[in-house]
């Protein structure tokens, strides 16, 4: 049998295989902080990546270079670029070791019921999480299907034209900074096609391939649904996960072709020194829905506005979003409707709940334009503070430049009523659990849209945050 | 023979203000009582006093229970001791359903006599709840609404019934459990009522009108003004009151015959 290190080294081996990453023999790799067009061409290289593509990315710097840090929003001048690692690779990345992670999380994993081997990983403190076996089998039928579920390497690599048609069109370098950066930079994420009229039954998770690489500062997703076809993709997880970046900056790109219909479900729970900068956006063609369900539990500051871009008659979406902030955090979420075409309906559901002096606010944007008429949209942002030392802001932007449409925006604040406290406490439910209950059912709205292990893993959660066991 | 609550000389202030000014009172599992008075009398303060309100300041006298000293013990505690109130207006939770609610009720319980409790399982909960939802006529679509949420008057006092009829409780407070009734709303809760009393429920009916003691008979009538229990007597006080109303009790205080 194997040892343990033996076991580990033979996991990397392959890892590097699958997902691409090449060695060149006659290569030395030189990890430094700070970012310049040598690190980004020595990523690309590192990848072997086509010519187009190396070009892309060095523009791209260029476009990060050239604008300033956005000030609309939650300060961001904490953390200096030249501090940073912004390629590393997957092997060598730090983790940490297992006495190290704080008693707390240990408890918190206990109590969610994850398996050991998933809590090292999710602490930081092991190698990679391999759920090879589960995810073989799964490949299989998707790929008999005519599915494309691969990293986002593999998906330029071996789905070139199908790859270069779709990356960049839905969220180009020059969108705003942190796009930019992404496009520099990106290392990670996921490629999915789904060919017309497929429908896959059962969520698609990037858990299956949730291993170091995956839980990128960079990530990239690209995922094109096509005509009448069905995606439920889920990624992230509940349960405290560390990173030893402290910058994460996402992009997820969705195209949703005429007649089909996905579903992007996120929860992040970054560990309280990431900066979460994530740009999402799904272009909606005629008649094809789309929803992003956005749970937002950790990291320092987390800016996400999910977008949906509704791009011919009959195109409808929605974002449902929660944001829980703690003691020490910002969670600045919230979601874009930008109506493009006429007949085109969209709905926003905010819950945002902040506890312990965070800090929790609604920002979003409905845009439409002056061809869009006969649409509609609704939104709703709830806000929950369970405490005066606690904040919770609504930024709503409201552009509409079509004579006929239909807007409907709804905005509360609440705390949890003494009251509602006492009822509950007086048919036996401790003060903990009574308020862990009123959270539950400000959430249960959104809440009953995630697939079912997601909703008792966050259920669950929540009942820990109220007891104060995180910290 | 069974539990007793016993209220000796209960002194209780809200922000300052003397509302209780010494209230004596047993109820014993297996008796009815009924406790009528005029609005401000201090029905609804000796409710949730009993039960624990945080705004509610005990300043003198004690209330025992089962043998036990309540003052000092949080609600939920007095809750699993087997105490139950029934709101005059039951607030509303929203997002969690009726269903759910007493499932968490009945965990709480039964994990504080036995923290390695698992919960109780959902086939068993199901029946447990459909046979009491029978028993109050209650539509089975009840369960998956939002507690209290959107509920009629009617339909929130049979909720405080049914959780009644789930968590069975030694001893029950119902404050003025028939304000906001109409008649067949009313007959279906007094109906739910008497079929959980026995002699393992003592129940205190705090009310208002006389008509609801037509459905649940009282063995005790006690009469509260100005925060103090100024009558006792059987079922017949009840309508001697609603023939004369509350005049004649305070003559008969002014002329200081109490």
């Amino acid at each position: 049998m194997a040892s343990d290190a033996e076991h580990l080294q033979g996991i990397r081996e392959r890892y590097d295989e699958q997902y691409g990453f090449s060695d060149p023999d006659n290569y030395v790799f030189r990890a430094r902080k700070g970012l310049d067009a040598e690190i980004v061409a020595q990523i690309s290289e590192m990848k072997n990546e086509p010519q187009w593509m190396r070009e892309q990315r060095l523009k791209a710097l260029e476009i990060y270079q050239s604008k300033p840090v956005p000030t609309w929003g939650p300060d961001l001048s904490g953390f200096n670029e030249d501090d940073i690692y912004f390629f590393v690779r997957p092997a060598d990345k730090e983790g940490r070791s297992w006495e190290d992670v704080p008693e707390d999380i240990k408890r918190t994993f206990d109590r969610l019921g994850i398996p050991e081997a998933e809590q090292k990983f999710l602490a930081g403190a092991g190698a990679q999480y391999d759920s090879e076996m589960v995810y073989h089998r799964i490949r299989q039928e998707l790929e008999d299907q005519g599915v494309i579920f691969k990293s986002i390497e593999s998906g330029l690599r071996e789905h070139e034209d199908l790859f270069r048609e779709y990356f960049g069109t839905v969220i180009p370098a020059y969108d705003n900074k942190y796009a930019a950066l992404n496009a520099a930079v990106w290392s990670g994420g996921s490629f999915i096609y789904v060919p017309p009229g497929v429908e896959i039954k059962m969520p698609l998770q990037a858990y299956f391939r949730l291993n170091t690489a995956n839980i990128g500062q960079f990530e990239r997703t690209l995922i094109i649904v096509d005509e009448g076809a069905f995606l439920h993709y889920v990624e992230g997880c509940t349960a405290p996960t560390y990173s030893s970046d402290s910058l994460h900056s996402g992009v997820i790109e969705i195209v949703v072709k005429r007649g089909a219909r996905s579903r992007y479900s996120t929860i992040q729970n970054w560990s309280d020194n990431v900066y979460n900068l994530v740009t999402q956006r799904a272009m909606i063609y005629g008649d094809a829905s789309h929803e992003w369900v956005d749970a937002n539990l950790g990291s320092k500051l987390t800016m996400k506005y999910p977008s949906l871009y509704l791009m011919e008659p009959g195109a409808h979406g929605e974002v449902l979003s929660i944001a829980f902030a703690g003691r020490n955090q910002v969670q600045d979420a919230g979601g874009k409707a930008i109506h493009v075409a006429p007949h085109t309906t969209s709905q926003i559901l905010s819950k945002s709940i902040a506890k312990d002096g965070g800090r929790s606010s609604y920002r979003g944007l409905l845009k439409v334009y002056p061809d869009a008429n006969n649409s509609k949209s609704t939104v709703v942002c709830d806000a929950l503070l369970l405490d005066e030392y606690s904040e919770s802001d609504t930024y709503p932007y409201i552009e509409i430049e079509a004579p006929d449409v239909t807007v409907g925006h709804e905005a509360t604040v609440s705390k949890v009523g003494d009251d509602q406290i006492f009822y509950l406490q007086s048919r036996g439910l401790s003060e903990d659990e009574a308020n862990a209950m009123v959270v539950n059912g400000f959430l249960e709205p959104l809440t009953k849209e995630l697939p079912m292990e997601y909703s008792i893993e966050m259920n669950r959660l929540i009942q820990l945050q109220m007891e104060g066991s995180i910290g | 023979m069974g539990a007793a609550l016993e209220i000796r000389n209960l002194h209780v202030s809200v922000e300052d203000q003397p509302i209780l000014k010494g209230v004596n009172l047993v109820v014993k599992q297996g008796e009815i009582h009924a406790l009528m008075g005029p609005n401000g009398s201090g029905k609804s303060t000796l409710a949730n006093t009993l039960m624990g309100h945080p705004a509610y300041e005990i300043t003198g006298g004690q209330i025992i229970f089962d043998g036990v000293d309540l003052v000092e013990m949080e609600t939920d505690e007095r809750s699993r001791l087997g105490l139950f109130l029934a709101f005059q207006y039951p607030v509303a939770v929203p997002g969690v359903t009726v269903a759910n609610f007493l499932r968490n009720a009945i965990n709480a319980r039964r994990k504080a006599d036995d923290p390695e409790y698992k919960g109780i399982p959902i086939p068993e909960f199901r029946r447990m709840m459909i046979e009491k939802m029978d028993l109050l006529q209650m539509d089975h679509s009840f369960g998956g609404r939002y507690l209290n949420e959107g509920f009629s008057g009617g339909e929130k006092k049979r909720a405080e019934i049914l959780q009644m009829a789930i968590l069975q409780p030694k001893i029950a407070i119902m404050d003025e459990t028939d304000s906001g009734l109409d008649i067949d709303a009313l007959r279906i809760v007094s109906e739910g009522v008497q079929r959980l009393s026995g002699p393992d429920l003592g129940v205190l009916v705090i009310t208002h009108y006389q008509r609801i003691l037509n459905h649940i008979k009282p063995q005790f009538v006690h009469i509260m003004m100005d925060g103090q229990i100024v009558e006792s007597g059987g079922p017949e006080l009840a309508l001697h009151l609603e023939e004369h109303g509350y005049d004649w009790l305070r003559e008969k205080q002014t002329n200081g015959d109490v």
